[in-house]
């Protein structure tokens, strides 16, 4: 089935389950610890051994001996795999650029270069640490503001240039010119990478955790050069991904090499510390912004011009993208910089691009308000656009910025906030407030689903999507009871299976259009085979409703339908090229309220509100979850997160959750969150986009900003923590 | 984490007898940083000692009007206590800004005071440290590495690691005795200030306890009144170490007494800069961190620590 034009009036635009608020179908199982974790599906294969990653403690160079005689004498160790052994082995896809094992070149710190299989972890890890490596160690390369100061006025070949932007900064009435710099992310989701690997007659079975089956099993066959047929994939529950989870890592690839190696199940988790070091991370950046506009907030000129770090050959963070769309202006200069580090991979984490982009934008268009001595939401609803700006010709979908911006204002009361900084004060703390808007592309992916009406009337769902903790096994759930006609608690939903169609997966906010619409094609398909198991040509005229189906005076349960076997039916519902002739994205805006104590610095938030344009939103519920699990991320980056660099020895120090802060209950305030409830018939059938990316974009900023209007202090190189600005606070 | 034997201790002195019979033996009591040290070998003891059958888990009033605080008391328990509320309110609220809950309900007295440092090059076993492995360097001193949360002051070459306890800041401010018992059956009184060494050219020797000694108590003196706060300053408003703490006890007239947290190896307090208070933050810090020598990541350090100290003078 495709998708190629915007969607007409269908079942969800008379619904009864979707949108409407609904617990997570799959909740019972989490709270009592039934849902099953990879690193704890002991039931799935029997014998199950305990790989230790053996990791290599040099960010660049090559290994010229590993001595392993000492580990594999030691007690309860059964097999041993070095990355030496193996030799190289094919980068996994072309979405990658760090090798995951094999070979002598060690390309980052803690690239993986061995494992261990033993009885025990506790025997596996000890026996890992008497592994000895010796290297030949090469000087590699860290320093992003040096990459930066090299190519700052290099705009040979920027990513688009729209009019003569240096004309028209140059003659414009107000201007800024800005830099700001944002430190790279962990992740930090809460389960670690994990994977349980077992061999028969060949074929591999990897019970992970990942949010992209389908890539995840073609990367494995390409990995190990097997044929993909022979790889299965499982992961129904996943503990947070953030983009972590997307693609095949080390442990997947450890766990495969070590159970073939031991003869037996392997099952290897990455230790936080790897997580930090092994796997990907959000890079840093510095970003360059400059805004011409006249004095009646109209900007004529916008540049954003960034560098971030990438792994050689890599694509770094996209800081830029949302400058391209966002406002409107008539000339613009956009430029992307890469500088090559030999640090551990960079790649997606949530909204990649975005995120650390209106980081640095959303300071810069509350600097410009403030130049021009506008309301800071007032000038971002001056230069909205309609269109996007590079190509005026081609129109957003649905974009109802300004309404998030109005909508918002008003219910936080924006209106009473003092703009001039550093002017309220509660006893010890200063009151500041901010605010910044937000924007996030949503694109779709094909996804096919695979549903069976069961003899007793109750519907199985089969789709490889994921649930990152985000709720599709209920979105799901919702679409297929409101297709079918059936109560929520006759549907199941089994996800996360490569054995089951191909989906969107779990990533760049994409999963709750796509997987719905995937959803929703087969059960179109199975309303067919409906049909024509009653002797009924024309799908169209059956009602399905209370479990049943009705056709003219006919009616009869679903059960009865199918009492004679399940009933099954298979689709895939393909986005074709005419949805990206309008463009598709969501919008916010968020409002925050700080405290900053006037003597410490310390920032303490007192209450945070998004109002979200994200079109229809499938359950009021599991989307709040998203967009303040968004919220908090953003707080995080916002005040602490920061996977800081070792120059010297190329390596991220932070490699822990003590080391690596993220938020705590006690820094998240009273958080709303207002749905626009906007529907987009352009994005999917049903007229939903994608949520969880955007609660996290622009959060930081407004905090940032608000952080400024408490203090008076701007500070443009996040996190934005006390050391940067405790000396220009008032005297105690 | 390497093999280890275990065993139960059932009284203190055969305890300290055992420890200093057995090579390479530890006391484990809560085992909250000693646990997490061994997975990473970090510390690789090859016998342990569980002292938790030890029974030094009651708080008793002393004879000169203190408290006796036995060394397996949680500090749960201790933050709870009423006469350490009442009138040692500083050590309550410094062992409430430590850690969390389910920490503070497994971590012991004794045990705080001997918890190591939260280092990232400590903590790290691929890098250089100097105190978990002598003679090898101090990554955190290496150029481009990373020090912000680092020690500014009673720091050396070697070493500018600090020590993480809240609790033992507060003890500081209080002047407590650590109680021990030897090997040999001999018990000793050691003043906190004496307790905690400097690293000098030997950051892995940390205290003054000589080998299988053991921690009996940690006794208060009588009660020396005044007005009691403890300010902890973090990026993060829970579960956090301390960028810079205050302990603050402060009597009517002005006079009183202040020791830091997260600035240096140890629990950091001077007679002559408690002297400067009633002069005002400014010149008590002039003197508490004379001599400082910070990094250029942890230099805020020093402000940081004159402003909170000024906030918690000017907050009565």
């Amino acid at each position: 089935m495709e998708f190629n034009e915007p969607a007409g009036e269908n079942v969800f635009d008379h619904s009864k389950v979707v949108g409407r608020p609904t617990p997570r179908v799959d909740g019972p199982l989490k709270v009592s610890g039934r849902a099953p974790y990879a690193y704890e599906r002991h039931d799935v294969a029997e014998g199950q051994l305990v790989g230790y990653p053996v990791v290599s403690t040099i960010a660049q160079g090559r290994i010229t001996n590993m001595e392993t005689e000492a580990a594999l004498n030691a007690p309860g160790v059964v097999a041993i795999v070095t990355t030496l052994e193996t030799g190289e082995m094919p980068i996994p896809s072309d979405m990658n650029v760090a090798p995951l094992f094999g070979g002598a070149e060690v390309a980052h710190y803690h690239q993986a270069i061995g494992v261990v299989v033993a009885d025990t972890l506790e025997q596996a890890r000890a026996a890992a640490a008497l592994i000895k490596v010796d290297y030949d160690v090469t000087k590699g390369s860290y320093d992003l503001e040096a990459a930066w100061q090299e190519k700052r006025e290099d705009r040979s070949d920027p990513v688009s240039r729209v009019g003569d932007f240096e004309a028209a900064f140059e003659a414009a009435e107000v201007t800024l010119d800005q830099e700001y710099r944002t430190p790279s992310q962990s992740h930090a989701m809460m389960e670690p990478h994990a994977s349980i690997a077992a061999w028969k007659d060949g074929k591999l079975t990897v019970w992970t955790s990942n949010q992209m089956i389908e890539w995840t099993r073609q990367a494995l066959a390409t990995t190990l050069e097997m044929d993909p047929e022979d790889v299965r994939i499982d992961s129904p529950f996943i503990g947070g991904g953030f983009g972590s989870k997307l693609f095949l890592r080390a442990d997947s690839v450890l766990a495969a090499l070590g159970a073939r190696k031991a003869g037996r199940p392997v099952k290897v988790m990455l230790p936080r510390p790897m997580v930090m070091n092994n796997t990907t991370h959000r890079a840093s950046t510095i970003q360059r912004i400059r805004i011409g506009a006249q004095q009646d907030g109209k900007i004529t000129a916008i540049a954003h011009e960034a560098i971030s770090h990438t792994f050689p050959g890599g694509d770094g963070e996209n800081a830029i993208s949302q400058t391209q769309k966002f406002y409107a202006g008539e000339n613009r200069l956009i430029v992307k910089h890469l500088a090559e580090m030999h640090l551990p991979e960079a790649n997606a984490m949530r909204a990649p691009g975005e995120a650390a982009g209106l980081m640095a934008l959303e300071i810069a268009m509350d600097e410009m308000a403030e130049k021009l001595g506008m309301d800071p939401a007032e000038f971002r609803a001056i230069n909205d656009t309609q269109v996007d700006p590079e190509d005026p010709d081609k129109p957003f979908s649905e974009r109802h910025f300004v309404e998030c911006l109005n909508r918002g204002s008003e219910a936080f009361g924006w209106g009473d906030r003092n703009a001039t900084p550093g002017q309220r004060r509660d006893g010890n703390w200063l009151i500041g407030h901010g605010m910044a808007g937000a924007y996030r592309g949503s694109p779709a992916q094909d996804s096919g689903a695979r549903v069976r009406l069961q003899p007793d009337g109750r519907l199985i769902v089969e789709t490889d999507m994921t649930d990152i903790g985000t709720g599709s096994y209920t979105i799901i759930a919702q679409t297929a009871a409101e297709t079918m006609g059936l109560p929520l608690d006759m549907v199941e939903v089994r996800l996360g299976d490569s054995d089951f169609p191909v989906s969107a997966g779990s990533g760049g906010q994409w999963g709750a259009a796509s997987s719905t619409a995937g959803t929703y094609a087969a059960c179109l398909a199975l309303r067919s085979e409906i049909a024509k198991k009653i002797g009924v040509n024309d799908t169209d005229s059956l009602t399905f409703k209370n479990a049943g189906v009705r056709t003219g005076e006919k009616q009869m349960t679903l059960a009865s339908i199918a009492s004679e076997g399940e009933i099954v039916a298979e689709y895939t519902m393909e986005f074709s090229d005419s949805r990206d002739e309008e463009i598709v994205s969501t919008f916010a805006a968020h409002f925050v309220e700080v405290g900053v104590h006037v003597a410490t610095g310390e920032i303490r938030l007192r209450r945070m509100l998004a109002a979200c344009d994200a079109g229809r939103i499938l359950n009021p519920i599991t989307a709040r979850s998203q967009v303040i699990g968004g919220m908090v991320m953003g707080v995080g980056a916002a005040m602490m997160e920061d996977l800081a660099i070792d120059e010297g020895r190329g390596f991220f120090v932070t490699h822990d959750l003590a080391n690596y802060e993220v938020p705590v209950h006690m820094d998240i305030p009273d958080q709303e969150v207002i749905f626009l409830d906007t529907l987009d018939p352009q994005s999917s059938p049903l007229k939903a986009k994608g949520v969880g990316e955007l609660g996290l974009c622009g959060v930081a900023a407004a905090v940032a900003n608000a952080v400024y209007n408490a203090t008076g202090v701007r500070v443009r190189d996040y996190p934005v923590t006390l050391d940067k600005y405790l000396d220009q606070l008032p005297a105690v | 984490m390497r093999p280890f034997s275990y065993e139960r201790a059932g009284d203190a002195a055969q305890a300290a007898a055992r420890a200093a019979e057995v090579e390479g033996a530890k006391f484990i009591a809560g085992g909250t940083n000693l646990l997490d040290l061994m997975k990473l070998e970090i510390e690789t003891p090859v016998h342990l000692i569980d002292v938790n059958g030890l029974g030094l888990d009651e708080i008793s009033a002393t004879d000169d009007g203190g408290l006796r605080i036995g060394a397996l008391v949680s500090n749960t328990d201790l933050a709870a206590h009423e006469t350490v509320r009442r009138d040692y309110g500083v050590l309550s609220r410094a062992l409430v800004a430590g850690a969390s809950g389910q920490l503070r309900n497994k971590a012991t007295t004794a045990g705080n005071l001997l918890q190591r440092t939260r280092c990232p090059y400590f903590y790290d076993t691929a890098q250089p440290c100097n105190k978990r492995e002598p003679g090898s360097g101090c990554g955190a001193l290496s150029e481009g590495a990373f020090s912000r949360q680092l020690g500014v002051i009673g720091t050396s070459d070697s070493c500018i690691a600090t020590h993480p306890s809240d609790m033992a800041v507060a003890m500081r401010a209080l002047d407590v005795t650590v109680e021990t018992i030897t090997p040999v059956g001999m018990t000793r009184q050691i003043p906190l200030a004496d307790f905690h060494k400097l690293p000098g050219d030997t950051p892995e020797q940390e205290n003054a306890l000589m080998p299988g000694e053991i921690i009996t108590a940690v006794t208060l003196p009588a009660p020396v009144g005044g007005t009691h706060a403890y300010h902890k300053v973090r990026d993060r408003s829970s579960y956090a170490f301390a960028l810079v703490s205050v302990a603050l006890i402060r009597q009517p007239d002005g006079t009183g007494r202040v020791a830091l947290g997260g600035v240096a190896p140890k629990p950091w307090r001077s007679d002559e800069a408690d002297a400067e208070l009633p002069n005002g933050a400014r010149a008590v810090m002039a003197r508490l961190l004379d001599g400082a020598r910070p990094t250029e990541e942890n230099a805020f350090k020093i402000t940081l620590a004159e402003r909170t100290l000024a906030a918690m003078l000017a907050e009565e």
